[in-house]
């Protein structure tokens, strides 16, 4: 089957080359039947790649070693839930998928608007078959997810354990939905200017896809933050890692971008800023591509030493260079139509707002890229940690969740100062409240932390009262009851009320990462059983060792698995598989932990490590059973208040367990794997009977909970502002909206 | 197996031929394909979208008038340079024949 998804890649960049050409021509020419051809190219694209990742997902799922990148990457013993995902844990692999999405989405994009702006849609096509045909040749020349070797292994490596975690599945694909979809507005952008047609009809019709894109990078980014915290030992969420700060940046571009179109749609102002916003998260979506897979920068995220840079650098330049004419040699098309009408009104709220998204960018931007900046000026490379990123993000971030609450709380075009007056004094109370609260609950000494509780109350206060004065409203309007007067004032208001919840979610999140990150409790310590320590007011006492062996899957019936079977009966303590996270570790040793306050139990927490086989015959026959990478799985008590995370690194590095694993090494041989995996069977019975001193990292963390449920919110408003409104509403609104423009004229 | 890759092949090659050529083989047939009054059509596309922009603003400045964000002198002045906006866009539209038929 590799050689049909050879042919799907060669087939797939002839199609690329072939619409460019058709799309290019077609809208030169104006022979429309050729932009077209053009269109359906894409159409075709999807086609042709979604065969393509259906061969390399079929060759996962069947254990095809000869297929180079399943046996780097997948195994035998690696569970069916996660070779399906082990697709994209590879360079191939995860190049097709970003190349089958760019081919879904655009089609998805051109379909939409088959009918409207074909001089646009034309040159958009030209450049989303650009883009579709680079990774294709990625593929083809540097990365060929279809490379073969014969004959086959006999096993592959096996997936990273690291990536053995149930968001991994999702997160890489919500990542480079998000990324994909930021080259559509940028694609549109470029056609806008191409066909020198700025005007917000360009907009509109990429307005859903520049929100999917920011709503799909979001919940990536939000589940790549909750792998962090739930998987990797080090009990963080957000480590400044070059590859999190990639997919930020276009994030808050794009952020910005949903907030300055609104002034575009409207006021027909901020053509220049919202075209270049575009093409900046568009190139920086590229960028963030590019920095997973150039290897120039360390990440525990990227793909590494790879050979890719070269091609990535010059599909930067290349953007960089067109969005810069571009937007110069169509400077006076883009001349605001309006000005602003008042400092003072939800235009200039959003000009802030877009100021400081981008100046958040720009830090983290320098901060991401100082290494390469710094070698290329010094020759020595250096970086910059959290608490360069801090200095600079916290005040930033301060201020856009004070301005997520002052933007709803302003008219369009002009305010007054009394009514401004009136409505900052909800939020203003709310404000001033909650710092009299913290200060008497003996909260003075994290400042930055005490303002983002005020600014959050504020954003709290400010998006409340807009509900309930928009409720009391419509109630009085229509005469309806509270509640369906609000339920019908969100339905007909959906960008607007969906937004605002967005607002209360953003600030939910940011005071679950305020407190988290400024009262967190953290101890590292050793402990042997029955001993015990104290984090924060929790009594965290280390009551008995856990081990788990998994032998081969398929061996459970086997002489070797009935074997294992009569030696674990021996082994008191030492169960029989699956791993207790059930990534398919060979050997799973942990600990029962119960944690007290005050006297009274709490709950029990049972972190453990995961040791997996290398597949590397150097370390014995028994000793690459356990010879891979030692993964942490985490152990959580997760609470709206706080959360009480442990991890454990046990010692197996003692006389007694290495003499058990050289003594396997030197008498069994490697033809019977069934003996090898009983060995580890008895060095987990030896753990459990003199169990040595495990190293513990515990962390009490108050409000973590917050970050992952202001995610939520925000997920659910953006699904509110994104959904569309029925046709037949949508056209009634029109009607209304059109008579009452009528009457309006006749009175006047 | 080498047989049956090679079909697949062929079959999926010919499908992307005819998918990509098919509006070539129709504009032959009919001697191109000629949309009448295009220009008009993308016109009165534009000026649709700015009309539809226009409502929204009248809705969302009484929305705003009615939340207690505009008082009643900025609310009378604001809707009424709206409601000007959008009657020089209805005209605008009406001197292109006024909505294609399947927008009304």
């Amino acid at each position: 089957m590799a050689a049909l998804g050879r042919a799907c890649l060669l087939l797939a960049l002839a199609v690329c080359v072939y619409g460019i050409g058709a799309s290019v021509y077609g809208v030169r020419t104006g022979r429309l039947e050729f932009s077209e051809s053009g269109r359906r190219s894409v159409y075709a694209l999807a086609g042709i790649l979604t065969v393509a990742f259906a061969v390399l997902e079929v060759a996962f799922l069947n254990n095809d070693f000869a297929f180079n990148t399943v046996a780097d990457t997948s195994s035998r013993t690696t569970p069916t839930f996660y070779k399906a995902a082990a697709v994209w844990s590879s360079q191939e692999g995860s190049l097709l998928l970003w190349a089958w999405l760019l081919s879904l989405w655009s089609s998805l994009v051109l379909f939409l608007t088959r009918a409207r702006m074909r001089d646009v849609a034309a040159y958009a096509t030209a450049i989303l078959l650009g883009f579709g045909g680079f990774f294709v040749s990625l593929m083809i020349f540097y990365a060929n997810p279809f490379q073969t070797t014969h004959p086959a292994p006999v096993e592959g490596a096996g997936l990273d354990p690291l990536l053995r975690f149930p968001t991994m599945m999702i997160h890489p694909p919500m990542l480079y939905s998000g990324y994909t979809l930021c080259t559509i507005p940028l694609a549109f952008g470029m056609g806008a200017l191409l066909a020198r047609r700025v005007d917000a009809e360009w907009i509109r019709a990429i307005r859903r896809f520049a929100f999917a894109a920011w709503f799909f990078l979001g919940i990536g980014i939000l589940l790549g933050a909750r792998w962090s915290y739930s998987e990797l030992g080090w009990g963080g969420y957000w480590g400044w890692d070059a590859v999190e700060n990639a997919s930020l940046m276009p994030w808050l571009t794009g952020t910005a971008f949903l907030h300055s179109l609104m002034i575009q749609e409207k006021r027909g102002m901020l053509k220049v800023w919202n075209v270049s916003l575009v093409l900046a998260t568009g190139t920086l979506a590229i960028m963030g591509t590019f920095l997973v897979r150039s290897g120039v920068l360390n990440s525990i995220h990227a793909f590494g030493g790879a050979t890719l840079g070269v091609p990535f650098v010059t599909l930067i330049a290349v953007l960089v260079a067109a969005s810069i004419y571009l937007v110069v040699s169509r400077r006076d098309m883009l001349r605001s139509e309006h000005r602003l009408d008042s400092l003072l009104s939800r235009e200039s709220a959003f000009l802030a707002n877009n100021l400081v998204l981008v100046a958040l960018c720009f830090v983290i931007f320098w901060g991401t890229y100082f290494p390469l900046i710094s070698e290329a000026l010094t020759g020595k490379e250096a970086s910059v940690g959290p608490p360069w990123f801090d200095r600079y993000t916290v005040p930033l971030a301060l201020i856009l969740v004070l301005l997520s609450g002052i933007g709803p709380a302003i008219a369009w075009r002009r305010a007054t100062l009394a009514n401004a007056r009136r409505n900052f004094a909800v939020p203003l109370l709310s404000a001033l409240l909650t710092l009299i609260v913290l200060l008497f609950a003996g909260v003075r000494d994290k400042p930055f932390a005490i303002a983002m509780f005020c600014c959050a109350a504020f954003v709290s206060g400010s998006i409340s009262q807009e509900f309930f004065r928009g409720m009391r409203a419509r109630g009085a309007m229509a005469h309806e009851a509270p509640l369906v007067a609000l339920v019908a004032l969100v339905k007909r208001n959906r960008r607007r009320y969906g937004g605002y919840i967005v607002h209360i979610g953003i600030a939910v999140l940011f005071v679950g990462v305020a407190a988290s990150s400024s009262f967190q409790h953290a101890s590292e310590l050793g402990l042997s059983p029955g001993q015990s320590t104290r984090v924060d007011a929790y009594t965290v006492r280390y009551v008995r060792p856990t081990a788990s062996v998994t032998p081969d899957y398929d061996s459970a019936s086997t002489q070797g698995g009935r074997e294992l079977s009569a030696v674990l009966r021996s082994e008191p303590g030492v169960t029989l598989a699956p791993d207790s996270a059930r990534t398919g570790a060979s050997l799973s040793l942990g600990a029962v932990l119960d944690v007290s306050k005050n006297g009274h139990h709490v709950t029990t927490l049972r972190p453990s490590e995961g040791y997996y086989d290398s597949g590397d015959p150097t370390q014995g026959s028994v000793g690459h059973f356990i010879g891979g990478q030692p993964v942490s799985h985490v152990a959580l008590n997760a609470g709206v208040t706080r959360d009480v995370w442990s991890a454990i690194a046990p010692d197996i590095e003692t006389p007694q367990l290495k003499r058990i694993i050289a003594l396997g090494n030197k008498t069994l041989p490697f033809i019977r794997p069934g003996e090898g995996i009983v060995a580890i069977a008895v060095m987990a019975g030896a753990y459990m009977q003199h169990p040595p001193q495990a190293q513990f990292h515990f962390i009490v963390s108050p409000l973590v909970m917050w970050i992952w449920i202001g995610g939520l919110i925000v997920t659910g408003g953006a699904m509110i502002a994104i959904w569309p409104a029925p046709s037949a509403v949508r056209r009634r609104v029109a009607a209304r909206s059109r008579a009452r423009a009528a009457h309006g004229l006749v009175r006047a | 197996m080498d047989l049956l890759i090679a079909i697949l092949t062929l079959v999926l090659l010919a499908v992307v031929i005819l998918v990509i050529s098919a509006p070539l083989r129709v504009a032959r047939r009919a001697g191109g394909i000629v949309i009448s009054g295009e220009q008009t059509a993308e016109d009165r596309a534009e000026l649709q979208a700015a009309r539809e922009a226009k409502y929204r603003e009248i809705r969302d400045a009484e929305l705003d008038y009615r939340t207690g964000k505009l008082s009643q002198e900025d609310y009378s002045l604001v809707d009424g340079t709206l409601r000007a906006e959008a009657v020089e866009i209805l005209d605008r539209l009406a001197a292109l024949g006024g909505d294609a038929p399947e927008d009304t």
